[in-house]
C-alpha cells in the first residue's frame, strides 16, 4: 500500500473522532446549515475520497503483485472500509443529539482500525 | 410519549445499535472468510464465529426494529452472546489446541477490545431500561 496515503487517512480519521469528541463533550450535533457543520461533513467527505483512492490503489497493487497476498480479505477491507462513513452520518443525523454525535466518534475510529488492518494483511506472509 | 421503537433507537440506543452495526459487519466479513477459504483448519472455531456473526446481526436489527417482538429476540440475542464469549472465552484459555485461529470471542473479545463481553451486557440492560417506559 501505498505509505503516505494510508498514514494521512489515519491521522486525519483520528483528528475527526476527536473533533466528533468535543462535539460531543459540548453537545453540538455537527449538523448541515451551520459552518462547523459544513466544516465537519467536508473533512468527512475528504476522508472518503481518500479512502476511494486507497480502494482504487489497493486494487491494482492487488492485481499486479507477484506476492501471494489474502486477495479476499484484502479486498473485502477496501470495499468496507467505504462503507463506514457514508453508514456513519446517515445514522448520526437521525438522532440529533450527542448520541448521535457519538456515532460519528465511532465511525471515524474504525476507519483507522480497517487501515491498520489492510496494511496487516498487505504485508503478513499468508498460511498454507 | 414517544413509542417503544423510537424510544428503542434512541439516545444511547443509537450509539449502541452502531457499535453492534461495526461487530455484525466484522463478524461477518471474518467469518465469510474463513468459511470460504480455509474451514478445514478449524471447523469448529469456523461454525462459532459463523454463529458469533449471525447473533450479532440478529441483534443489530432488532434493536434497530424495536419492536416488541423484535425486542424480545434481541433479549434471545445478547443472551446468546453473553453465554458464547463466555463460553468461548474459557474454553479458548482451557482448550487453545481447539482454537488455532481466532474468533471473535476467543480470550473474551480480547481481540477487540474486550467489547463483545460488555456489548451484550449494555444491550440487555438497555432492553431492560427502555421497556419500563
Amino acid at each position: 500500500m501505498i505509505h503516505a496515503l494510508s498514514s494521512t487517512l489515519t491521522w486525519v480519521a483520528v483528528g475527526a473522532a476527536c473533533w466528533a469528541l468535543v462535539l460531543v463533550i459540548l453537545d453540538r450535533p455537527p449538523l448541515p446549515g451551520r459552518p462547523d457543520g459544513y466544516a465537519y461533513l467536508g473533512l468527512l467527505v475528504l476522508v472518503e475520497l481518500g479512502l476511494l483512492g486507497q480502494a482504487v490503489i489497493g486494487f491494482v497493487q492487488l492485481a499486479s503483485t507477484d506476492r501471494d497476498v489474502s486477495g479476499l480479505s484484502f479486498g473485502g477491507y477496501l470495499l468496507g472500509a467505504l462503507l463506514i462513513l457514508p453508514v456513519a452520518v446517515f445514522w448520526s443525523f437521525a438522532e440529533r443529539t450527542r448520541w448521535g454525535t457519538a456515532v460519528l466518534v465511532i465511525g471515524a475510529l474504525v476507519v483507522p482500525v480497517m487501515i491498520v488492518r489492510l496494511n496487516q494483511i498487505w504485508t503478513a506472509v499468508p498460511r498454507g | 410519549m414517544a413509542d417503544l421503537a423510537t424510544t428503542t433507537r434512541s439516545g444511547p440506543g443509537r450509539l449502541l445499535i452502531a457499535v453492534y452495526a461495526v461487530f455484525a459487519l466484522a463478524a461477518c466479513a471474518r467469518s465469510g472468510v474463513q468459511l470460504a477459504t480455509h474451514f478445514d483448519r478449524a471447523p469448529l472455531a469456523y461454525l462459532l464465529s459463523a454463529l458469533a456473526a449471525v447473533v450479532y446481526v440478529v441483534a443489530t436489527v432488532c434493536l434497530a426494529r424495536g419492536s416488541r417482538t423484535s425486542r424480545r429476540l434481541a433479549v434471545i440475542s445478547c443472551t446468546v452472546e453473553l453465554v458464547g464469549v463466555l463460553a468461548v472465552g474459557t474454553a479458548s484459555l482451557v482448550a487453545p489446541a481447539a482454537f488455532p485461529d481466532a474468533t471473535v470471542w476467543s480470550v473474551f473479545g480480547q481481540g477487540y477490545g474486550f467489547v463483545p463481553l460488555v456489548l451484550p451486557v449494555l444491550g440487555l440492560l438497555w432492553i431492560r431500561r427502555t421497556a419500563r417506559g
